[in-house]
């Protein structure tokens, strides 16, 4: 039967479900951590991108890679984390904190930086950029900002996906996305200065 | 007048010009709005400098750690390729 389905793939690359465990998992999984660093997450995703990709082997037209095609599904069940993450209820007060923390940030009647938050410089540019001490304080602050700016500012950055496919994917309007990328901005600077300085 | 005089003192509004020029391109009047609130304000081009820095980190930690190549444990692997192995079965 196996064999009948791989005759059925137009591409030159057949398709063979067999070695995908071998081939791709560590990829895939590689692929998750890193952009939900979430360990037991992460490994139910890649489960799940198999299972998904078995029911769908018949209708792979081999226009893309076998490697290709599964990491497409797996980041389709990543923005479906994010979704589901960023559109509960928990998120809200993540924001309205988040929120509260900028408001000191700036002078609300002139839009001046507070003295406190003043962006201070924190070392060469160069010896930040391989310091892993400085990556790790960068990665736990991403994880505390609230789970919509997150998703915005990972699909963005990570994934360089077009704007107007994560305004669409997360449900929320092109200004909207820029207040979000505004204010995780401000909040990652914020918090890196803090716990490097 | 009274907007570029808006810009010109605003560091809020400056931050968000400089998360925005960073995705897309400005439009003519923020973008002199913007130069010009940098020429007189030395801590939003830290801020600048600090914002670019990170983008240029977070593409920097993506890419770092693909390399690393993280493995999942071979007992979780074993347990998947007998699943791929069950399902395959399930429609001979």
């Amino acid at each position: 039967m196996l064999i009948d389905k791989n005759k059925s793939v137009t591409g030159s690359e057949p398709v063979d479900p067999l070695q995908w465990v071998k081939r791709y998992a560590d990829y895939l999984y590689t692929y998750a951590v890193t952009r939900i660093n979430d360990e037991e997450q992460a490994r139910d995703l890649v489960q799940e991108t198999f299972l998904a990709a078995l029911e769908k082997v018949k209708t792979f037209e081999g226009r893309s890679s076998e490697g290709t095609w599964l990491t497409a599904i797996l980041k389709n069940k990543i923005i479906d984390v994010y979704r589901k993450k960023s559109s509960g209820l928990s998120n809200k007060s993540g924001v309205s904190e988040a929120e509260q923390d900028q408001k000191n940030f700036f002078d609300p009647d002139d839009g001046h930086w507070n003295e406190d938050f003043r962006p201070k410089e924190l070392g060469a540019e160069e010896d930040l950029l391989v310091n892993a001490e400085f990556s790790m304080i960068l990665q736990k602050c991403m994880d505390k900002l609230p789970a919509l700016w997150s998703a915005v500012f990972t699909l963005k950055h990570m994934d360089e996906e077009v704007t107007e496919n994560i305004c669409e994917t997360l449900k929320i309007t092109p200004s909207n996305f820029w207040v979000i990328m505004h204010r995780a901005k401000l909040n990652l600077r914020a918090c890196l200065q803090k716990n490097w300085i | 007048m009274n907007s570029l005089k808006g810009i010109i003192y605003n560091c809020r509004q400056a931050t968000f010009l400089i998360e925005k020029k960073q995705v897309r391109k400005l439009t003519f009047r923020e973008s002199v709005e913007l130069r010009i609130h940098l020429t007189g304000c030395s801590v939003c081009r830290v801020f600048q400098k600090q914002s670019v820095m990170i983008n240029r980190m977070v593409k920097n930690l993506i890419h770092d750690s693909q390399k690393k190549d993280r493995k999942l444990d071979d007992a979780f692997k074993r347990d998947l390729q007998d699943k791929i192995e069950g399902e395959l079965n399930k429609n001979r």
